[in-house]
Order: C-alpha cells, then structure tokens, then sequence
C-alpha cells in the first residue's frame, strides 16, 4: 500500500454516520413520519401546485397496477359477481349496491412495505352481507375475490370475510372511490394489510379451499393480518 | 499534440459504467413505483419492483468489487481524505480559479462520494427490510419507507447534479470514458494532482504491487 494521502479520514466518518442515521430513521421514523404528516395535512390538502405529492411529506397514498393500464369502469359498464359455491349466484350492478345498507367508518390503510394513510373514510357494503344474501354452502371455506383489470385475485377463509371490517368500498372520503383507488368498487379490508383489499373488484367466488392470491404467491402471507 | 495523462484505470472505468447503468435501472424503476400516476401509466407493480430490487442489490457489487485494483483502492483513499485546503475550497466563492490547488479530486467530489456510498448503503439496508417483510416489525418497516424515500431523493438529486456537471465538461467526461485527460485541464482544473505526476513527484505515489 502506498503513503495516505493528506488529511482526515472525513469520509468514513460520514459515510458512517449516514448509515446510523439510516439505522435510526427506520426505529424512529415512523413517529417522525407521523408529526410531519400532522404537520403538513392542512398544507397538503391545499396545495395548488401539487408538489406535495412530489415529495415524501407525510403520509401519502402509493397508487398500485400489478398489470398494465386498467380500463376504467362506470355505472353501465360495472357488473359485480358473486359466485361459486353459493345457493344464489348474483350479478349486482353499481346501482344494486349502492341500494343496500351502507357501513361507514374511518380506518387506516396499512401497506404491508410500511407506509399507510390513516384516518380513511370508508363506506361501503359488508361483505358478510353479500356473502348471506348468497348463501354459501355447506362446502364453502374459502373466498376468492378477483379483479377487473384481469391478473389480480385475494383469498380470504369464509370466516376472515364475514368480519365486521370487511366492505365492499363504494366511496371513500365521502366521494365516488376513484379509478386509481381501485374503483369504482373495491375491497377494504380493516385488518389486514393493502394487498388483501383488492382494487377493481369484479367477482366474489366462494370456494372450497382457501387458495393463495396474487401477491400471496409471490410470497405474502395467507392471512394478512396487520402487525404479523 | 498536448500531453495527456493517465486519469482514471480501465477497473475504474468498468465499475463506473456498471454502477451508471444499475444506477439508472434504480432511480427510473424508483419513479415509477412512487409516483402515483406515472405508475398507474405503467402498471406491472411486480415486475417494476422486482428489477428495481435486484438492480439495487447487485448495485454495490461492483462498487465492493472495485477494491481487487489497486488504482480503484488508491483512489478511495483520495476520496476519503478531507485537507483544510478541501474545507477552504469548499467555502470560497471563486474556487475554480485554480489559487487553491486541487488534488486528483476537488472537495465537492470528494463530498459526492460520500454522500453516494453513504445513502447506497442505507438504501440496501432499508430496501432489503421492505422487501422481505418478515425481517422487522412493522413499525420499523414504516421508519424504513421513511428513510428509503427520502435517500432516494438526495440521491436522485446527487445524481442529476454529478451529470450536470459532467454535460459541462467534455474533457472530465473523456476522462472517464478513456482513462485519459489533457494535461491542460489538469493543470486547470486538478493542478495539485498534475504536478504530482507531472513535477517528478511520482515517486510519492508508487504504483502498487
């Protein structure tokens, strides 16, 4: 090896102190993240130029496809089917659904990545309802809801889907759920982490097994609870 | 002709151009799965995810991997020395005027080393917890998409400002991409590293075995 060169070793010492605050950002950023996006939540809902959603300020939606662009879907074009091992296969349209009971509440959405958006408005049918008014039969142990973009699925056991948290979401924040949320009717799943509350949603099966999904076969977990 | 001097071995080069591609492949694969519209343009989360993923593992491995040359190891060394006169130029407003004489690399590459391999190496620490997510509890994860975003931005930001001043300067580009420079620019721009090869200083640093 060849003399040193002249002067301190400043750059080990910040590369080292980079990964220690690195290190700390991942134990403490979460509150961090939390008093910034309380902070900034007046801000950003008022923001003209848009450049929040530029930046990592505070807790911000992330917008998921898992295939290519998703043709939209409005009030004549949608149709819901529940199907599978059920005495009454149904098809709703969006006008059925919005004709039965709603349930709203405020809840978070948990990414299992790490990132959520708390304090969602929610509103939507149970999807326990549903799945009464389809009567499953006695076989019946899983539920497979599928997507309208075509690639995506989730399982959840009968039992999961029966839960009090479970909707099919019509509106969030008191509005239309976008086509970017996964509109105009998805799944939000309280409990569980995003990937169970399947966006676009098309098809609700009843099966008798309670098989794998999308993102569960690239490796999630089957249940999906949050904080597992 | 002017004379030309070595400037930079073909190892160096190599890791260069492989940690320019694999940087690339990060930071636009990065845009996509954080911008909302733009990823709804593009769609196809898990594949996105999967290139940018593995293109940021295999990121530091030629980086690491430089270290079997000695030209590579010799200029890290540079790199990581911070001298009063590094200080001062960094300070001084008129610092490209050549009264402070720079060494093979100015204090504002030398800080851009730094501040590169620092944030690589809390980008793969915090994107291996995101990805397998079963390695830390989920409050962690958060804190984790925390520090990854906004290293993503510094770097990014790093980046677009190394190129900056690379498109400004064609004679610092060829060096890079043909390990030599004139000795004109580096009388200019590195006069303290031109006397050292040129001013019969060679024998303060011998090449290494």
């Amino acid at each position: 090896m060849g003399a040193d060169p002249d002067g301190a070793p400043v750059g080990r010492r910040v590369v080292l102190g980079l990964l220690g605050l690195g290190a700390l950002g991942v134990v403490a950023g979460s509150k961090v993240q939390q008093g910034l996006s309380e902070l900034l939540a007046p801000i950003q809902l008022r923001d003209p130029t848009g450049f929040t959603s530029l930046v990592p300020l505070g807790n911000t939606w992330r917008y998921y496809s898992v295939t290519g662009a998703v043709a939209p879907r409005d009030a004549t074009s949608y149709a819901l089917k529940v199907s599978g091992l059920v005495e009454r296969p149904t098809t709703y349209a969006l006008a059925d659904l919005e004709a039965l009971p709603q349930l709203s509440f405020t809840d978070t959405f948990q990414c299992v990545t790490g990132w959520h958006v708390p304090d969602v408005p929610w509103t939507g049918v149970r999807l326990s309802d549903l799945l009464d008014r389809a009567a499953p039969t006695d076989a019946a142990v899983g539920v497979r809801m599928r997507s309208f973009d075509g690639v995506y699925s989730v399982n959840m056991t009968l039992d999961q889907a029966r839960a009090d948290d479970v909707v099919v979401a019509l509106a969030m924040y008191g509005k239309p759920v976008t086509h970017d949320h996964g509109g105009p009717v998805r799944i939000y799943s309280g409990s569980m982490y995003g990937y169970k509350s399947t966006k676009w949603l098309s098809e609700i099966e009843v099966t008798a097994t309670n098989d794998p999904g999308y993102w569960e076969d690239r490796g999630y977990p089957l249940d999906g609870f949050i904080g597992e | 002709m002017s004379e030309s001097l070595d400037r930079f071995a073909p190892a160096e080069r190599l890791v260069h151009r492989l940690v320019a591609i694999l940087m690339g492949i990060c930071l636009v694969t990065a845009v996509i799965l954080y911008n909302g519209s733009i990823m709804m343009a593009v769609g196809h989360r898990h594949l996105v995810e999967t290139v940018h993923v593995w293109s940021g593992l295999a990121l530091p491995v030629p980086m690491i991997a430089g270290a079997l040359s000695a030209a590579y190891r010799s200029d890290v060394r540079r790199l990581n020395r911070f001298t009063p006169a590094d200080w001062r130029w960094l300070r001084s407003r008129s610092r490209r005027d050549g009264a402070i004489r720079v060494g093979k690399f100015n204090a504002g590459q030398k800080v851009n080393s730094w501040l590169v391999a620092g944030s690589t190496g809390v980008l793969l620490g915090t994107g291996v917890v995101m990805y397998w997510t079963g390695l830390v509890r989920l409050s962690w994860r958060s804190g984790a998409t925390f520090v990854h975003d906004w290293s993503a931005l510094g770097l990014g930001l790093l980046v677009l400002g190394h190129i900056a001043y690379a498109v400004r300067d064609p004679e610092a580009r060829r060096g890079m991409r043909t390990g030599r420079v004139s000795s004109r620019w580096a009388r200019a721009e590195h006069a303290a590293w031109a006397e050292e090869l040129q001013g019969g200083a060679r024998e303060v640093l011998p090449p290494s075995p």
